[in-house]
């Protein structure tokens, strides 16, 4: 049960507030926004999701940018509130196709009569973007999504939210394209974050696969569809550790530590034949989520070193294996190291020729930053960088400096070998043919060496 | 279109500008669903209106009552309109008008649409009774609209809407309280076995909120055997598979509920859901992991040799958030064994160097309780001591804290420890925390130390550059020790010491001073058994929570207080406790009657005092001389945390004027009740004198503080206060308006749960003899602590017995 509703903007400013209850005050958004602009003085700490000032609870999730936030007196299940902010912004970015600040504003009549529906006096109505379809007359004011192109995909997914929005999916569930016709097709991404950390040496410390095969469907008529996944897929690994490698490995077989599924799945077949059957509701949602922890090829290695040379110098070498296949590319890399404190000036050398390729000094959190456009598989790349010392450094320089971290994305790739084989729509007639698009995309978690 | 300025509130459009925004967004202008079709547009149109125009009307309402009246009929009439849609907004927009005298237009129109053909309309019906509730309690029972709702809830179809039905009687009978028969007897239908069958064997087919709030019920059950137990848990095995953390979380809470009085199985539930766990910390936004990891957090630190072999998923990564990651660093404390040590700690070094500091610190501290919970320390101390070396002052800060720790617990690595620590220089070391724990290992280790006497000496000389007074006692301390283990050395600084420390404006390091100044010269050898007695090592350290709060919050599953860990009473109010509190109660008596003899954590409670008086003194000066001391209607003029409305105490102490009178008798019932041992002798003791007290009684502060401090205390008494009494004192004001109405008046409280403190004061009916009582509650133990002091010394037994009284009946319905 909650008691308020509203989505801030990053600088703060109320975009949208409702007040169900009555119970809070009215100053609850700002008291809300300083509270998370400066939880603590030093500013390092970021505002835990959840926290209680004068006795009013304050949940919010962060959703490209926009804070969504929800207060109530009551000692309420957090998950529910987090998960209903969560779906809330969905519902919402369902509607209106893109989510954004603008997108909001323009369409907050839209809006509110969303909030009314899916919420009543604090209590979750509804939160199915199907069901509400019946009870919303308005109409949303589409934004162009070519605008946003200038943000850039990547930069949707990248910043602050795991979950990762259909990249190429910016249509509203309601509106109609241009033409007047509506567009049948269905989307499947399978998207994988990957967490790897390498020790110095470059042995695997730690490696984890989190999974989401996330539909969005246009179809009318909501068919059931029944989508396979590989035949030898095995979940859950018996009595065997987690982290016990060698029960799997070597064997080809994907094996899942633990799954689970939207609730409109049904799993009647999937002990046979691997396949789930489901009538998919309209809107965006995570089919199945899964967790894996076998190992698996990274498709980066990364080599670090960091060298005195004389005193008050020292040399800083960067290579990177990418370890795909050469017909598949990554892009928007960015490859980062933290520097010793006294560090002065770093000047870079990058290989002869490189295109697409930019380094930096970050002088105030004293950081390396090399950013890479794309890298095609099976090519190795090297940075080579010169620190300048402010004074004498004593002891041990790997100490001071690193670990490596790496974000990027590779499409048309994904590294658990999880498959969707096919993709079959319950059809209604024979010339009934919608588009089917099944995408993959890996995107890196926490992707770490040590030094 | 620039976006538009919403200066007031962004919910009531205002501006001009916003009309043609609103235009812009009608659905007529934007093309309709389903073009070419005139009507349909235009019944689109119409009641796009309507919701506008609804909208409108409950936001403004509340403002203008009268207006309002205007727009029910329309409101009425909508309600019968044939479109189901129609009726529930119309419906809905009735009963969020929030106008107490539009009360009676509501109850036709909602008793119609509980029983609507549209399940819309019914559940915009039952969120309507919750509405009506709130704004006229007795309207709405009178109607008997509850009974009404839960016939709906197990009648009808409903499914789709369950949710909605269920909150809302839940919330109208947490606020019904349980003193209503009726009220109790309807939630036992609702938590027999036949409606949780029921509800159980159709789980699927509710929505996944409905899902979480039907599980919040299965979780109040109580199954008659474990052959039950086992069906349910069957029944819900595949909820853990629920994409939705909510759902997993409820269903948790159901399986480790059942399961509480069988060990084996409950540690298999543990096994069991840690998969689904974990997997929903990896999936899903950071907000929503944060939330399930919080719970795993709780399970991990009850059973934490359950997880010591999934200490790799607490692995912090480096993005993560460092909420995040201290939760990570706890539990990783927690699951460290025999073998996963190495492992653990040496991850946790590699944090120690991390740019983060905050998380540097944490995780140098995590190394430090592994160390203090391990037998096999040899490893850790080596990379402890790696720490000390590393030349990063927050690490050395850290590490010494943490080595002084390991060396009160194992005294046998002082040597090694020692040879290190010797060679920190004092000068590196900044932080008052860290320095203290070097200057302590300085004095205690002093013999082992070849320079410690030079080192200390140096501090001493810097005595007026230190600014922290801990720093500066344990200085003292440590040169003392010192002195007695290398005294032709330490003489001359020790004397320094002693005269910087008694020349030193901080009251406590002055008078440690004093104190060393006056035992050397009493008695040299006394003054070293003193300082430097033989100590034992210690083995366990305090624990910060006691496990009283932890099983209170892990009762609490699947609520705040996980992710606050703290129990709900510490930061909600009663009201708000949540809208199923059914064994609340229960919970409070068992927690009243097994910890009675904890201990009275009295430093809390002495350092309100101070804060209180102060207050009150500092009150009294900024107050308006003019008013002379009849103006006073004491409490009312109350001190920070009470303020109860001056009308409201007098309307209190007039309603109850005869109260005092029966007092003995009914003391004497309750004592005898609580097996308090009164004088064995049944036959009543010469009865004191009947007391009577002012029930407009007036103190001011002041007088009050004058009294207190020239009158001796002539009763000191310990009481045990009532489970009732317990639950009550969740809002200390409940206690105060409760002694107010025997007449028995607060002047000043404070304290948090579990102490809290009050001032009050009472005055004879026919003289101004008054009674002044400090009364400490501590609501863990369940006991009382009262000191009375009067001006007429021989009515204070009479009055204690009032009191005593006055205090048993709180709570009490």
């Amino acid at each position: 049960m909650i008691s308020q509703f509203f989505v801030l903007s990053q600088r703060g400013d109320n975009i949208v507030f409702r007040d169900y209850r009555g119970e809070v005050p009215k100053g609850s958004a700002e008291i809300f926004f300083r509270k998370v602009k400066f939880w603590k003085e030093d500013g390092q700490e970021e505002a835990p999701p959840v926290f209680n000032v004068d006795g009013v609870n304050y949940f919010h999730v962060k959703v490209v940018g926009l804070l969504f936030v929800a207060t109530t007196r009551a000692n309420v299940s957090p998950s529910i509130v987090l998960e209903l902010l969560q779906r809330i912004a969905r519902v919402i970015k369902d509607y209106v196709g893109v989510l954004n600040e603008d997108s909001i504003r323009k369409n907050f009549v839209l809006v509110y009569e969303l909030l009314d529906e899916a919420i009543d006096f604090g209590f979750v109505q509804t939160t199915s973007t199907e069901l509400l379809k019946s009870y919303i007359f308005n109409e949303p004011i589409v934004i162009d999504a070519a605008r946003l192109s200038s943000l850039g995909s990547t930069g949707l997914f990248m910043q602050g939210t795991k979950r990762m929005p259909g990249t190429a999916v910016t249509k509203s569930v309601v509106a109609n394209e241009p033409g007047g016709r509506k567009r049948e097709e269905i989307f499947v991404d399978i998207i994988e974050k990957i967490s790897v950390t390498f020790s110095s040496s470059g042995y695997i410390l730690t490696s984890e696969i989190d999974g989401t095969i996330q539909m969005k469907s246009y179809l009318t008529g909501n068919p059931e569809i029944r989508l396979a996944l590989n035949e030898d897929l095995s979940i859950g690994r018996g009595g065997t550790s987690a982290y016990d490698y060698r029960s799997s490995f070597g064997s080809g077989a994907v094996i899942l530590d633990d799954c689970n599924f939207h609730e409109s799945v049904r799993l009647d077949n999937f002990e046979v034949d691997k396949t789930l059957t489901l009538v998919p509701p309209d809107g965006e949602f995570p089919v199945m989520n899964y967790r894996m922890t076998q190992e698996f090829k990274p498709p980066f290695r990364i080599n670090a070193l960091i060298e005195e040379a004389g005193m008050l110098k020292a040399e800083v070498i960067l290579k990177l294996y990418a370890e795909f296949p050469s017909n598949i590319t990554a892009n928007t890399i960015s490859v980062q190291m933290p520097l010793p404190k006294y560090t002065m000036r770093a000047s870079f050398e990058l290989e002869p020729g490189a295109i697409g390729q930019t380094t930096d000094f970050k002088e105030a959190n004293k950081r390396l930053e090399w950013g890479l456009k794309k890298i095609v598989g099976g090519s190795e790349l090297t940075l080579r960088a010169r620190l300048t010392f402010s004074q004498e450094f004593h002891g041990n320089i790997t100490k001071e400096s690193g670990p490596v971290s790496m974000t990027f994305t590779i499409p048309m790739y994904n590294s658990s070998k999880l498959q969707v084989k096919y993709l079959q729509i319950a059809k209604k007639s024979g010339t009934y043919n919608p588009y089917r698009w099944v995408r993959y995309v890996t995107l890196a978690n926490s992707y770490v060496a040590r030094i | 279109m620039a976006p538009p300025q919403r200066s007031s509130s962004p919910s009531q459009p205002s501006g001009k500008g916003e009309v043609s925004d609103v235009k812009a967004q009608a659905p007529a202008s934007g093309g309709s669903r389903a073009p070419g079709a005139d009507d349909s547009k235009r019944e689109l149109f119409k009641k796009f209106l309507k919701k506008m125009c609804y909208l409108y009307v409950g936001n403004y309402a509340k403002v203008n009552p009268d207006l309002a009246l205007l727009t029910i009929n329309f409101l009425q009439r909508d309600c019968k309109d044939a479109d189901p849609m129609i009726r529930g907004l119309a419906l809905r927009s009735l009963c969020s008008l929030r106008v107490t005298n539009l009360v009676e237009y509501l109850v036709g129109p909602l008793g119609a649409g509980l029983k609507d053909s549209s399940s819309y309309v019914r559940m915009v019906a039952a969120m309507g009774v919750l509405k009506l509730y709130h704004i006229s309690a007795s309207t709405c029972v009178d109607a008997d609209f509850p009974a009404m709702l839960s016939i709906c809830c197990l009648t009808i179809q409903i499914h789709r809407w369950l949710q909605i039905v269920l909150s809302a009687l839940q919330e109208i009978w947490s606020l019904e309280g349980s003193a209503s028969e009726e009220v109790s007897r309807e939630r036992e239908i609702l938590l027999s076995k036949s409606v949780i069958y029921y509800l159980l064997n159709r789980i699927r087919e509710f929505s996944e909120w409905a899902q979480c709030l039907v599980l919040e019920l299965v979780a109040k059950y109580v199954p008659s055997d474990s052959n039950e137990i086992f069906d349910v848990m069957n029944l819900l095995e595949d909820r853990l598979q629920h994409a939705n953390g909510a759902v997993v979380l409820a269903t948790i809470k159901v399986f480790l509920q059942l399961t509480l009085s069988m060990t084996d199985v409950h540690q298999q539930v543990y096994e069991r859901i840690k998969a689904p766990l974990l997997t929903l910390v990896s999936s899903g936004s950071p907000e929503q992991s944060y939330a399930v990891l919080s719970h795993l957090h709780l399970l991990v630190m009850r059973a934490p040799f359950i997880f010591s072999s999934d200490y790799k998923h607490f692995y912090c990564q480096y993005n993560e958030p460092s909420y995040v990651k201290k939760l990570k660093l706890e539990m990783l404390t927690a699951v460290a064994n025999e073998s996963n040590t190495y492992e653990i700690v040496t991850e946790l070094c590699e944090y120690a160097a991390n740019v983060d500091i905050p998380i540097a610190r944490e995780s140098i501290r995590a190394v430090g309780k592994i160390a203090l919970q391990q037998y096999d320390v040899n490893a850790i101390v080596d990379r402890l001591l790696q720490f000390l070396e590393m030349e990063k002052d927050y690490v050395t800060a850290e590490a010494l804290v943490l080595v002084k720790d390991l060396l009160r617990k194992y005294p046998q690595w002082s040597q090694d420890c020692i040879a290190v620590v010797g060679n920190i220089s004092s000068n590196n070391v900044q932080e008052p925390k860290a320095k203290a724990a070097l200057i302590w290992m300085l004095g205690e280790y002093s013999q082992d130390m070849h320079d410690a006497p030079y080192i200390l000496e140096g501090l001493v000389e810097n005595w007026d550059d230190e600014h922290s007074a801990e720093v500066r006692l344990h200085l003292l301390t440590a040169v003392m020790k010192c002195f007695f283990k290398r005294p032709p050395e330490t003489q001359k600084s020790l004397g320094a010491a002693l005269a910087a420390g008694l020349a030193d404006f901080h009251q406590d390091v002055h008078d440690r001073a004093l104190f060393y100044y006056r035992l050397l010269q009493y008695n040299i050898s006394v003054a070293e058994r003193v300082v430097n007695p033989p100590k034992q090592a210690v083995s366990v350290f305090a624990d910060t929570q006691s496990s009283e709060i932890k099983d209170r919050i892990f009762d609490e599953f699947n609520s705040l207080s996980v992710v606050y860990q703290k129990p709900s009473y510490m930061f909600t109010h009663k009201e708000h406790r949540g809208p199923f509190e059914f064994s609340d109660e229960i919970g409070h008596v068992s927690i009243g009657t097994e910890s009675v003899d904890t201990v009275v954590p009295a430093n809390g409670v002495e350092a309100n005092d101070k804060d209180l008086l102060l207050s009150t003194s500092e009150k009294e000066e900024t107050r308006v001389p003019s008013s002379n001391s009849s103006a006073y209607s004491a409490p009312s003029y109350d001190l920070s945390s009470v303020s109860v409305p001056t009308s409201q105490l007098l309307e209190l102490t007039i309603s109850n004027p005869t109260v005092p009178g029966h007092a003995p008798q009914s003391s004497f019932a309750i004592d005898d009740l609580l097996g308090l041992g009164l004088p064995a002798a049944p036959a009543p003791a010469p009865s004191p004198p009947l007391l009577k007290l002012n029930p407009k009684a007036v103190l001011d502060p002041t007088t009050f503080q004058q009294k207190w401090r020239q009158l001796p205390i002539a009763l000191s008494q310990d009481y045990s206060v009532n489970p009732q009494g317990v639950v009550a004192l969740t809002t200390p004001q409940s206690l105060l308006r409760h002694m107010q109405g025997l007449s028995i008046h607060c002047i000043a409280s404070g304290g948090k749960s579990p102490n809290f403190k009050f001032f009050f004061f009472a005055q004879k009916a026919e003289e101004s003899s008054t009674f002044l009582v400090e009364c400490i509650v501590n609501t863990s133990s369940a006991k009382a602590q009262i000191k009375i002091k009067a001006d007429d010394q021989s009515a204070t037994e009479a009055f204690s017995s009032v009191f005593q009284s006055a205090l048993s009946k709180f709570g009490m319905p």
